[in-house]
């Protein structure tokens, strides 16, 4: 089968890979290239999702640019792994949110905001968005509980759904000279490998971003970033769980699980996602790709938007302001929400799979004594 | 404008990074001029995978112990003698030092690469490769103060009676210094002086490394009476593809196929016994023999039960449904060709073919033979990759002692010259190779040489 362009040149760049294989000791991509003679369209978008950008197989390859081989790993497989995002993305006719992906997030944002701007207002007077609100319960008195329940959690499964059926069919194109079946052990090495982003730190000596001096920190925000949100998470799982189980609704005292992890969580998603911004805008442009610069930018933003009107929320929730930020905060996690499965989100879901088929092809490369 | 320093360092590879490390080290304000850009800085090395160093014991990264005695039994056998005995275990007994010291200098190991177990025990592979390698002592060499200069040939050297002077850069800047340690490589990549040997026969060479490995230097210190060592007319040179680039195609372009089928030449004919030993053990003497074939040109042919058997290489091989088709894609005389095979697949003898032992698949009557792994060559599709000359490294370099001073022909050592790397490989690897050595030359010797130079610039 003819390959797209972006596929014919990183089966351009694996074929000059594989016949160097200075690179295997960096990372998880290169020994999975290994493994394989020809490359596939499904082969290639699970070695891009392999990859975690970290520049070391740039600076170190003698055939990259001037070379003429031209050989630039990095920025090809971001390429790559940007299409993959937008080509297993579900149901099809949204694909093209990827297209413009800058533009479509913060659409959904602002209308997200909008929304419960509207939404307040029409339901209530006017003047609740602008009134000082002392009682404890004044987000319900906003929007009752049972509707925010009911509208975020209908966003967060349609999102799951499209997820989900995005995975499967990323899952079945990369695994296309995998046989194993997933198990308990492949999973959790995964689980490990993503966790700890083993392989974003350019081999032992930290990522490469603006020049061949080993300084790069992404690994450290994107820390903050992920831990951050899935803080974020524990801390609305647990206000929910107290809010059903324990009869126990918001708001919480500062000490109570919900504020402790929101307000850790939403320093991470403040502080992470700057300093993987700056760090974007800092990095040698010949590593990135810039048609996902967008998806990127995007993304973070999202992140960041979401943390700050979360903190900013807390620290004005006895000010006339509340209102107004109650509708940014609910307004920017709705729009996080809906686009998951049409943003950068999908990186980690296919990087965990990337990671996963990844330890199944370690563990048969274990079996092998000798492959020269 | 005159500037003056304690050391001058020519050259940017392994060896003089090593040297200017050491020297500055030492004490020695520190300059390196590389004749190439910033890109295509360190010569041979940027291509180099691993070092051969002497160990007593497996570590991290070695599967096993590698004595002294075993490394000079491996130099002995592979240059048939032609080394420097004293000179050369007197290296090798510094090697057992260089994988420390040089994990102090920030660079790092792994062990051996796919493809490369049989090295596991005795070479010391980068990771990240030689690029990888250079990059960490230009990071350090930049921490400790050592100026670098990219783009900056050596163009004339004042030598008096054997003491430096001087060195003019790019044809202008006259640069003095106390002592100047020569690591600037071999004249692999000028094709001038490979023709002084080789005739018009080196137009049809492809060199592996850049194209700035010209030896000038090596040239401007045998003209200032520098004792030659080493044969000037050789070089090491293996069969590659012959649609590699002309320079710097690096290792990509090798092939592994020989041992699994037939190699012929332009007149469709075999030429030497593919199957004689081992591969490692052989692919260096297929560049020679390509380059006394008519245009300098061979290919190897096979067939699809060998596909699958050797390391992938860059280009695709030419692929064709029988004999005779491949044989028009290869602009080879059908018939011919047809021939060559048909007699070849006539006289080989069945046997067990396995290609890790020296297996009993062999030919008779038929010449030159193939002596193992001869297989008929009959299953579609065929396949084929044209190979030329790929020179590596040259073998004439300046003669040295213990504490690589370089020595002047008809006087003795020199005051203040020191070489290192490549340039005086010829001292411990008269002919032949053994992977990772020219790397175990250039760090031992470059150590010694900026030590030896700062000992004598600043005391």
């Amino acid at each position: 089968m003819q390959l797209a362009d972006h596929h014919a040149e990183a089966e351009r760049l694996m074929t000059i890979c594989n016949a160097c294989r200075y690179c295997e000791g960096l990372c998880a991509v290169f020994p999975a290239m290994e493994m394989r003679r020809s490359f596939g369209a499904g082969d290639l978008d699970y070695l891009a999702n392999l990859c975690h950008g970290c520049g070391a197989c740039y600076v170190d390859c003698q055939f990259s640019p001037p070379h003429e081989f031209e050989v630039n790993v990095p920025r090809t497989l971001a390429t790559v792994r940007a299409r993959s995002y937008r080509d297993h993305a579900w149901p099809g006719f949204l694909r093209s949110l990827f297209d413009h992906n800058g533009l479509a997030i913060s659409l959904a944002a602002a209308l997200g905001v909008a929304g419960f701007i509207l939404g307040f207002v029409s339901w209530h007077q006017p003047a609740v968005l602008v009134e000082a609100h002392r009682d404890p319960s004044s987000f319900y008195a906003l929007m009752p509980h049972e509707a925010m329940v009911t509208l975020f959690g209908t966003a967060f499964l349609l999102a799951l759904v499209a997820l989900a059926m995005g995975f499967r069919s990323f899952w079945r194109a990369a695994r296309e000279q995998i046989p194993e079946p997933a198990g308990g052990g492949s999973l959790l090495q995964a689980l490990r490998d993503a966790g700890t982003l083993r392989y974003l730190d350019g081999g032992g000596v930290g990522c490469y971003n603006e020049d061949e001096r080993p300084t790069d920190n992404r690994r450290f925000y994107h820390h903050l970033t992920f831990y951050g949100f899935l803080l974020c998470f524990a801390a609305t799982t647990s206000a929910t769980l107290m809010h059903y189980l324990l009869d126990m609704p918001a708001p919480y005292a500062w000490y109570m699980p919900p504020k402790v992890l929101g307000t850790l969580g939403g320093l991470g998603l403040i502080v992470g996602p700057v300093g993987l911004f700056l760090a974007r805008i800092r990095r040698d442009p010949e590593l990135n790709d810039a048609d996902c610069s967008g998806i990127d930018t995007a993304f973070i933003g999202m992140l960041f938007g979401t943390g700050l009107t979360g903190i900013l929320l807390m620290l004005l929730r006895q000010t006339p302001a509340m209102g107004i930020m109650l509708a940014l905060h609910l307004g920017f996690v709705l729009a996080l929400f809906v686009t998951m499965p049409y943003s950068k989100f999908v990186h980690g879901i296919y990087r965990y799979a990337a990671l996963v088929l990844y330890a199944l092809e370690r563990r048969r490369l274990g079996s092998k004594a000798d492959r020269s | 404008m005159g500037e003056t320093w304690d050391v001058l360092v020519a050259g940017g590879g392994n060896a003089a990074l090593c040297a200017a490390i050491a020297a500055r080290r030492a004490g020695a304000r520190v300059l390196v001029v590389e004749a190439a850009p910033k890109f295509y800085r360190g010569g041979n090395t940027r291509h180099t995978r691993n070092m051969r160093c002497a160990h007593e014991t497996a570590t991290e990264h070695l599967t096993g112990p590698y004595t002294e005695d075993e490394f000079w039994d491996d130099l002995l056998r592979v240059t048939q003698g032609q080394t420097d005995e004293d000179l050369a275990r007197y290296m090798i007994a510094k090697s057992s030092h260089m994988l420390g010291w040089i994990g102090e200098q920030g660079v790092r190991f792994q062990p051996s690469l796919g493809g490369t177990l049989s090295l596991g025990r005795t070479n010391s592979f980068f990771l990240g490769g030689g690029r990888a390698m250079l990059n960490a002592l230009y990071l350090t060499a930049e921490k400790l103060g050592v100026e670098v200069r990219y783009d900056t040939p050596i163009t004339a050297l004042e030598i008096d009676n054997g003491r430096f002077r001087a060195a003019i850069l790019n044809g202008t800047t006259r640069i003095e210094a106390r002592s100047f340690v020569a690591a600037a490589g071999g004249f692999e990549a000028n094709l001038e002086w490979l023709k002084e040997s080789w005739g018009d026969r080196a137009e049809n060479f492809l060199i592996r490394g850049t194209p700035y490995n010209r030896g000038d230097v090596l040239r401007m210190l045998i003209d200032a009476g520098v004792e030659p060592v080493g044969d000037p007319t050789q070089c090491h040179a293996v069969a590659i593809d012959a649609r590699a680039p002309k320079f710097d195609g690096g290792i990509i372009t090798r092939l592994d196929c020989v041992v699994f089928g037939i190699v012929v030449n332009s007149e469709a004919r075999r030429f030497y016994d593919e199957g004689e030993d081992f591969w490692p053990k052989r692919y260096a003497i297929w560049g020679r023999l390509v380059a006394d074939q008519p245009d300098q040109i061979a290919y190897i042919l096979f067939d699809a039960k060998s596909l699958k058997m050797f390391m992938p290489s860059l280009y695709p091989p030419v692929t064709a449904g029988s004999i005779a088709e491949l044989a028009g894609k290869l602009g080879l005389d059908a018939a011919r060709l047809e021939a060559t095979v048909g007699d070849f697949n006539g006289a080989v003898r069945s046997g067990s073919f396995d290609h890790t032992v020296l297996d009993d698949c062999r030919t008779e009557g038929l010449n030159p033979p193939k002596t193992h792994w001869a297989r008929r060559i009959d299953e579609a599709p065929f396949y084929a990759y044209p190979v030329r000359p790929g020179i590596t490294f040259t073998y004439l370099g300046t003669r040295v002692d213990r504490h690589a001073r370089v020595r002047m022909a008809n006087v003795g050592p020199s005051e203040n010259m020191f070489a290192a790397g490549e340039i005086m490989a010829g001292n411990v690897l008269g002919r032949g190779y053994a992977a990772g050595i020219g790397m175990t030359i250039g760090g031992v010797f470059g150590r010694i040489a900026g030590e030896e130079a700062a000992r004598h610039a600043v005391g």
